[in-house]
């Protein structure tokens, strides 16, 4: 039986298309994806991610402990509280076992937020590197969170959670903040999100998740499923772990180089090693976005032909926004500008690009039609 | 509710079928079909002149979601395709039975008339799977 979030019955309520994704039943769309997608890009959603893994990392060793434990270093964080950065956590060969986002809190006191579908494994991981260390690890699933995204979803949210707000108003991006509700329950806000819009993830307890739900509601805020949530973080550029990463794919080879902190060079952090192997000789392969010249559409797991060689899609739609096709595709180090992408035995014209694909509502590629 | 028009015939792969007075009939994709793929985005169709065989893969749509592929029910020529769905493939999601229709084929052998579904017999097979 698949579980369900606190917000199952407003999910019911508000009509959603159910589907069980990595164990959850969650909601895929409430009727139409596309003006989901739009909403969000255009005005504030909210989607309920209440399945993503929350856990709270605490005790003196803690700092040394992530250090060891993730490619990026919290050590960036400047022990600023509230302070988020985004790593991977990698095995041996530096491959991705998940990526993460991880705040500072408080001197020894540090909260991740990772990939449901990874939990198993992740906690698993977590735990046997811990052994080594002082630390305590709680996982927090008394803990709902609803992301809100777009132009509008700052102000909206304001409107609907009123004084319990308020420290979240003048928050910088990547940073959070803790907050009381109603009798004292605690509220974290985060300015952070995975749709390349502005907004919140707002983290409080299962108790008061439906409350918050329908006061976003009545703010306007309306609801997006995980479909959307999908072709909003493809336009963003926003990997998906499980298919533009996973273990055996190294964070050079996924366009996530920028997230692995190789200064200071004594700090060994778990893959260094095989990353640094990987840098000297520079990686085989490197993610990529595409650009269908004429119709139809991308998905995952299409063959890529370019003069340095083959390659393949790893995460791929059509983008509401652009109205054409884009993916993000694994291919040789080497390859160019233009490529051909194998459709049901066809092989089409296709543009090599650098993502993100929007930003903030706004087409970012410059994209030039050749005639 | 899926809307099912009593006057169509169907398949089991969801597809409709109109039998024109003048010798062809028209496709396209039921209501039901159409709500399962989602948003349409995409639509292939097949060549006016193509020669294709009954059950034979002829078209493609695609939607946010997935792509999803179209059999011909019916043996004969391509005659006409629904060129307004190269610029607006949602037509299909808001008028399945109508302006949303796929292509249409001239038909050979009338005996494969007797093999689709009424309207009756293919609004059991979509409560069957809705359950």
């Amino acid at each position: 039986m698949p579980q369900q979030t606190p917000l199952y019955q407003q999910h019911l309520m508000a009509k959603a298309k159910m589907v069980d994704f990595a164990g959850w039943e969650m909601p895929i769309h409430y009727g139409s994806q596309l003006e989901e997608h739009h909403q969000v890009r255009r005005d504030a959603g909210m989607f309920d991610v209440s399945h993503m893994v929350v856990l709270d990392l605490t005790g003196p060793a803690i700092t040394d402990f992530l250090r060891r434990l993730l490619a990026n270093d919290v050590a960036r964080l400047n022990a600023s509280p509230g302070r988020a950065l985004y790593s991977c956590m990698l095995n041996e060969r530096g491959g991705v076992i998940d990526d993460l986002i991880v705040y500072f809190m408080h001197d020894n006191g540090y909260r991740m937020v990772l990939n449901a579908a990874t939990r198993d494994k992740d906690l698993a991981w977590i735990a046997q590197q811990a052994t080594a260390f002082e630390v305590s690890i709680r996982e927090r699933d008394d803990l709902a969170m609803i992301a809100v995204q777009g132009p509008n979803a700052r102000d909206k949210t304001a409107k609907a959670l009123g004084e319990a707000l308020a420290p979240a108003i003048a928050l910088k991006p990547f940073f959070a903040v803790k907050s009381a509700m109603m009798c004292g329950d605690e509220l974290f806000v985060a300015r952070t999100g995975y749709t390349g819009e502005d907004g919140f993830e707002i983290m409080l307890p299962a108790a008061r998740a439906g409350d918050a739900w329908t006061a976003l509601l009545a703010a306007g805020v309306a609801p997006i499923g995980l479909g959307a949530r999908d072709t909003l973080r493809l336009e963003a550029g926003m990997n998906l772990y499980g298919q533009d990463m996973d273990e055996d794919t190294s964070p050079l080879e996924a366009g996530l180089a920028w997230t692995v902190a190789f200064e200071p060079a004594e700090r060994d952090f778990i893959g260094r090693a095989a990353l640094d192997a990987q840098r000297k000789t520079g990686p085989a392969r490197k993610l990529v976005g595409l650009m269908l010249d004429g119709r139809g559409v991308l998905r995952a797991h299409q063959k890529v032909v370019s003069t340095a060689g083959e390659g393949e899609t790893t995460s791929g739609s059509f983008s509401p926004t652009l109205g054409q096709a884009i993916a993000l595709a694994r291919v040789p180090a080497s390859a160019g500008q233009t490529c051909e992408v194998e459709i049901r035995g066809k092989r089409l014209p296709a543009r090599i690009v650098k993502y993100p694909f929007v930003r903030h509502g706004q087409p970012c590629i410059t994209y030039t039609q050749t005639l | 509710m899926s809307n099912i028009p009593s006057e169509l015939k169907y398949t089991k792969s969801h597809e409709w079928v109109r039998i024109e007075g003048d010798g062809t009939a028209t496709v396209g994709i039921s209501d039901h079909a159409q709500t399962l793929l989602g948003d349409m985005v995409f639509v292939e169709l097949p060549e006016p002149g193509a020669a294709l065989e009954a059950g034979e893969e002829c078209a493609v749509v695609e939607s946010v979601k997935a792509a999803s592929d179209v059999y011909t029910p019916l043996s004969g020529k391509v005659v006409a395709a629904n060129e307004l769905l190269e610029d607006a493939p949602e037509t299909v999601n808001t008028d399945a039975y109508n302006d949303g229709w796929l292509f249409r084929i001239r038909l050979e052998d009338e005996a494969e008339l007797k093999e689709l579904l009424d309207a009756e017999a293919y609004a059991e097979l979509v409560a069957e799977e809705d359950h």
